[in-house]
């Protein structure tokens, strides 16, 4: 990190023991401590009104203890929790492994490379609900994808919803196919970050492309890894609209993640407070993600 | 791939020779091409699919082993630009109300997360941190996990079946990140910028307006376009909380489609792939003010 460090300092000034903010935080008082509050406060206010309050409201509601007893007497329930740790756990460690190999491709000169990187953003900036239909109707069966091996391979293609491993697959490969541009995007800036002569540095002390990746890539560009993947985690285990529109839980509802239970059972069954609680009890997962990130956030207010 | 092959051929050979170092240069382009071509294919298939059903006339073939259409048509097009289809009658009116609500979220995030950055990263205000950290709170909670409260609370807001409800909520969901992403950038900009200006006698709201947000413009287009897709990609909450005919969307639109089970599949798409195109040409436009927002930032991470 001290090399980043300095050569970042060239483009900002060296930083004084205090801070950079310290000139103003001394000396903000009476009209301007009025205007930064007055700055503050659409924010917090919108926070307050449309984010606070309801997940309070939230936890208030699945607060009963007894819903938490008959949601771990389910069956059901026991299903979606195991599907949703494999969806996310494997869905997750595989795109960031993608975006970080993606991101060093993209590094590559060729025009065709940078072509395909603005190509690359369609899938993120398409519609979720358009996207993941058209992924439905290429692997239904008989859908684009079995005409597609037909035609090519002479055989027929996989039945992607009838079994549960390829449905839960094909779920992880939709999800994928939409945000690793993204992921790869995020990681590509943190790489171009990297100065080019500690690369060169390494080049002309012999270290092959391996061997930079072992020790100049992955001490640089793991915090950006680290943060990603926990990001990256909590908006898969919310994730809602590649379950509902890819597979819609077949085979017969196994392949139900929290989220799409609980949406199922707030607004099929006619069970809000069960709804609520099933996506309450993938809080002992989220808090720790949630506090683990906080602090490496703030970990970079202090380091850089 | 390529890494792989130039590693391969690295250690077979010595890398200093010339005539290794030239068949390593080409192996790793040719490996780069490939790789390209797979990629290329890899994020079309999905499109491919999409355009093929809104071309076919029936907008069933394709699920009749067919990898073109038979009688290929723009005919969907037609029928969707110019709603003559039943499910599509009020199409551009939909359209309106999808713009109407992803402009205001993209404006309002900006503004109040821009304003809110200013106030917590440049102005340093006492115990900021608590929004920040509200801000961080809002990460960890999945987005379905407010569809109750929301529903509830709209109906006490006096914001049920109004648009506004769908901006307030697109707005909660996409401003801690855009938070983050300006503190980040942010960092970057000398404070001794908003020192000068001051003392030359410039009020806050000045060196916000005429200083910062200059200076944060990629940002700013980073975080407007992200605010723009979050909508985009939202559907849910337009389906729950818009029930008048006149406060429908597009995404409400598509799925009415479902109702149906042989409902033109082929107008369906087209409508789909005609709704795609605001957030694909925002993005082209601003391409490169959000690649320079996100390296900026990232430097950062």
């Amino acid at each position: 990190m001290s090399s980043t460090q300095g050569v970042l300092s060239i483009s900002s000034r060296p930083r004084r023991p205090g801070g950079r903010w310290s000139h103003w935080a001394r000396h903000l008082h009476g009209s301007e401590y009025a205007w930064a509050i007055a700055f503050a406060v659409p924010y917090a206010a919108v926070l307050l009104v449309f984010g606070v309050y309801p997940i309070v409201y939230g936890l208030w509601t699945a607060s009963d203890p007894a819903l938490y007893a008959q949601l771990f007497a389910s069956d059901d329930y026991i299903d979606a929790v195991v599907t949703t740790l494999i969806y996310v756990g494997v869905g997750v460690n595989i795109d960031m492994f993608l975006a970080l190999l993606l991101s060093g491709y993209f590094m590559r000169k060729e025009w065709w490379v940078k072509a395909l990187l603005v190509i690359s953003i369609v899938p993120w900036a398409l519609p979720a609900q358009v996207a993941f239909i058209s992924w439905h109707w290429m692997l239904i069966y008989p859908g684009f994808i079995d005409s597609l091996s037909w035609h090519i391979f002479g055989v027929d293609g996989p039945d992607w919803f009838h079994n549960y491993w390829t449905a839960l697959g094909s779920m992880i490969i939709a999800y994928s196919w939409k945000n690793v541009p993204f992921w790869t995007l995020i990681m590509l800036a943190g790489r171009m970050a990297i100065p080019q002569d500690l690369y060169e540095a390494a080049e002309i002390d012999g270290a092959s492309g391996f061997r930079r990746f072992v020790h100049l890539v992955v001490p640089l560009l793991g915090n950006v890894y680290l943060v990603c993947t926990l990001l990256a985690t909590v908006w898969m285990l919310g994730d809602f609209n590649t379950p509902d529109m890819v597979t819609s839980g077949a085979p017969d509802g196994l392949t139900d993640v929290l989220a799409t239970m609980g949406a199922d059972l707030l607004l099929e069954k006619g069970n809000p407070e069960l709804g609520l609680a099933t996506v309450v009890s993938a809080l002992p997962v989220l808090i720790p993600i949630g506090v683990l990130l906080t602090r490496r956030l703030q970990l970079r207010e202090v380091q850089l | 791939m390529t890494v792989a092959a130039a590693t391969a051929v690295g250690t077979a050979s010595r890398p200093t020779r010339p005539p290794s170092r030239r068949l390593r240069r080409w192996l790793a382009t040719a490996g780069s091409a490939g790789l390209g071509i797979l990629l290329l294919i890899w994020w079309g298939l999905p499109i491919y699919n999409m355009l093929l059903i809104a071309i076919d006339p029936t907008g069933s073939t394709e699920f009749a082993g067919y990898i073109w259409p038979p009688a290929p048509t723009l005919e969907a097009f037609d029928t969707v630009l110019f709603q003559s289809y039943w499910y599509l009658r009020n199409f551009w009116h939909q359209f309106g109300n999808s713009i109407y609500i992803g402009a205001a979220t993209m404006v309002l995030t900006v503004v109040i997360s821009s304003l809110a950055s200013f106030a917590l990263g440049r102005m340093r205000l006492s115990r900021g941190w608590i929004i920040s950290n509200a801000a961080l709170l809002m990460y960890t909670v999945p987005a379905y996990f407010l569809i109750i409260p929301y529903f509830r609370l709209m109906h006490s807001y006096g914001l049920m079946d109004s648009l506004w409800a769908i901006v307030a909520i697109d707005v909660t969901f996409a401003a801690p990140y855009a938070l983050l992403i300006l503190q980040w950038y942010g960092r970057l900009l000398p404070i001794e910028l908003d020192e000068a200006a001051r003392i030359d006698g410039a009020s806050p709201l000045q060196v916000y307006s005429q200083i910062y947000l200059p200076l944060m413009a990629p940002a700013l287009a980073a975080i407007g376009t992200y605010a723009l897709l979050v909508s985009w990609n939202e559907y849910l909450y337009q389906f729950l909380l818009l029930n008048s005919p006149g406060k429908k969307t597009v995404a409400i639109a598509i799925a009415e489609f479902f109702e149906n089970d042989d409902s033109p599949w082929n107008l369906m798409v087209a409508a789909g792939l005609v709704y795609s195109l605001p957030p694909i040409v925002t993005f082209f436009a601003l391409r490169r003010y959000i690649a320079s927002g996100l390296t900026m930032g990232a430097v950062k991470g």
